[in-house]
């Protein structure tokens, strides 16, 4: 039975946040409010981190997430200025988008959620890991040997790699 | 029943509340309540006075003599001024969209208020002592910038848009170094919450160890809130108003008041990283003198940013992002990493103080490590600097002559006139 607590309501307000502005996102037909849809979408998922006890996740996902990716999404709408107010419709397949995504969304339901808390499945109320892990214990994992350290230092060799593409494509060829 | 340990602000009322029969739910419901309101209404009513101070300072920079007729020494001036915002006709321009240009103000004044729930007063009271206090300040900051976007886009205002795509600019950039110069400090204490990195300033002030980033933090934070000689974002010369232009009564109040506000908060938080915070003699044993020592550390800084404000010109936007990508972002980088050198260096030599070392004489050895490392810094980016200049000069020098020698003419002296 569901009980009715601060963390329950909390989960219903962000679930609103994240599931509505994701419908706002592929609804609306102006880029900016799609863009600002997507930020409230990010905003719920910042607060489902923090229900789940993952402070640091939530901060760098209002940090990077909506301070920075959502708002240069904004700056390259704005850009294009007559793009904002659409009406075409330019997928013409979207119906095809949308059975992808049903058939995602029944994917993660039924490998994700039945075999925790299914008929077959846990107790109800088991917590997903008994593990509580602080941002001290994120930090050692990406930098242990034995844990994160390749994947972490590939993804960050990555990142240098295509911030040196994006200055060399977007340079003046005469200087 | 009654509790007389103080935790926090906000759990402090409810064990009373509970003595005197009120149910323990609605108790701590009523004393949570009061808690925010407390943390979120002291800003707002410190921002009257604070617009006041500055009005002031930036008369006398100016030789006049500010605000003097309403109250005494013109101090209700700003109410006055408040009252005018809010019976001032309320406009919307046409075309405008309605809803985002409504929440736009809301949202400025929000990545403000939010930011004051980590912030601690005194070695007790702080709205949430967060786990991720730091990085909640830099997020929550960053909110800002979406909405003055906002503001510059649902204006429907040509100036408007572009003073928001130089906000992009210019706060997205100087987040950078300023993030980059703030893990210097977490470096030396291990922790993102406000209430260690202050803690762990009892002994020693993190600006001796770690100048450059607070030098760094200083000016990044001239930039993301806006001001001189960054103000690029309403520059009246060149945009009129910038985002806020269609603005007018109490929304454009709310803009003003969280740019004051703002200013004051980074100015807060530099004398939490850098300046100890609310530490200092017998803060600990009576908290209330550490909420002085806190607010008198702030002033020290916040005057000093009125008058750099009232007396700087205005860089020009190329200078600004040249400044950061070209200068700051590698000073700071270079910083990080002397820094973490440093301190493996200090922990291998064993005169590294233990974590939370409140003593002045142990954490002496390794700020002065630090601090050599700085000034060593300082030093090698001047004469970089220097040489930059001296090459550049010459090379202009060498232009100049060829020019002199092309066209024909007798070779004039350096600086001469023709």
């Amino acid at each position: 039975m569901l009980e009715l607590n601060a963390a329950t309501i909390a989960f219903f307000i962000f679930s609103i946040f994240l599931v509505g502005g994701a419908l706002g996102v592929v609804t609306s037909s102006n880029l900016i409010h799609g863009a600002l849809y997507l930020i409230i979408s990010l905003f719920g998922g910042a607060g489902f981190f923090v229900l789940l006890s993952a402070p640091f996740m939530a901060a760098v996902q209002v940090l990077v997430y909506i301070g920075a990716i959502a708002v240069l999404i904004i700056f390259a709408v704005m850009l294009t200025r007559s793009m904002t107010r659409m009406t075409e419709v330019y997928n013409r397949q979207w119906w095809l988008s949308a059975l992808a995504g049903a058939l995602l969304l029944l994917m993660l339901v039924v490998g994700v959620i039945l075999p925790v808390w299914g008929n077959g499945g846990a107790r109800p109320n088991m917590p997903i890991s008994d593990i509580v892990a602080t941002t001290e214990a994120l930090g050692v994992a990406f930098v242990s040997g034995d844990q994160y350290v390749l994947p972490f230092e590939v993804a960050s060799l990555l990142l240098t790699g295509v911030m040196i593409g994006a200055i060399v494509l977007a340079r003046d060829t005469e200087s | 029943m009654m509790e007389t340990t103080c935790i926090n602000v906000i759990e402090t009322l409810a064990p009373c509340l509970v003595a005197g029969g009120a149910a323990p739910g609605l108790a701590a419901f009523i004393s949570t309540l009061l808690g925010v309101l407390l943390v979120s209404a002291f800003p707002l009513v410190l921002v009257i006075i604070l617009i006041w101070v500055e009005r002031k300072i930036a008369a006398r920079v100016q030789d006049r003599i500010g605000p003097n007729r309403v109250g005494p020494y013109g101090l209700l001036q700003n109410v006055a001024d408040a009252i005018k915002l809010i019976i001032k006709e309320d406009i919307t321009p046409a075309g405008a969209d309605r809803l985002i240009y409504n929440a736009a103000p809301i949202i400025a004044m929000l990545s403000v208020l939010l930011i004051w729930a980590v912030v601690p007063f005194t070695p007790v009271h702080i709205g949430v002592d967060l786990s991720i206090g730091l990085l909640y300040f830099v997020s929550v900051s960053s909110i800002g910038t979406l909405a003055i976007m906002m503001a510059g886009w649902a204006s429907n205002n040509k100036y408007a848009l572009l003073g928001a795509f130089r906000v992009v600019a210019q706060l997205v950039s100087y987040e950078v170094p300023m993030v980059v110069a703030l893990l210097v400090p977490v470096l030396l204490v291990g922790s993102l919450s406000m209430q260690d990195i202050v803690r762990g300033q009892i002994g020693m002030w993190f600006i001796v160890p770690c100048f450059v980033s607070a030098v760094i933090f200083y000016i990044s934070n001239l930039a993301e809130t806006g001001r001189a000689p960054f103000d690029l974002i309403e520059a009246e010369s060149e945009l009129v108003a910038g985002y806020n232009i269609e603005y007018s009564g109490m929304k454009f109040g709310l803009f003003m008041a969280n740019e004051f506000m703002h200013a004051f908060t980074v100015n807060l938080f530099f004398a939490l990283i850098f300046l100890g915070g609310w530490s200092g003699p017998g803060a600990e044993q009576v908290p209330v003198l550490g909420f002085f020592y806190l607010f008198i550390k702030t002033g020290f800084l916040y005057i000093p940013s009125l008058i750099l404000r009232a007396t700087v010109p205005r860089v020009r936007i190329d200078q600004m992002m040249a400044f950061n990508w070209k200068f700051l972002v590698p000073v700071s980088i270079l910083n990080l990493l002397m820094v973490a050198f440093l301190l493996q260096v200090t922990k291998a030599l064993g005169i590294a103080p233990a974590l939370g070392e409140t003593d002045f004489l142990a954490n002496l050895p390794q700020a002065l490590v630090l601090l050599a490392g700085n000034v060593a810094l300082i030093v090698g980016i001047m004469t970089v600097l220097r040489n930059n200049g001296r090459r550049e000069r010459a090379a202009e020098e060498a232009k100049r002559l060829r020019r002199m020698a092309a066209s024909g003419r007798a070779m004039v002296p350096a600086g001469g006139t023709d």
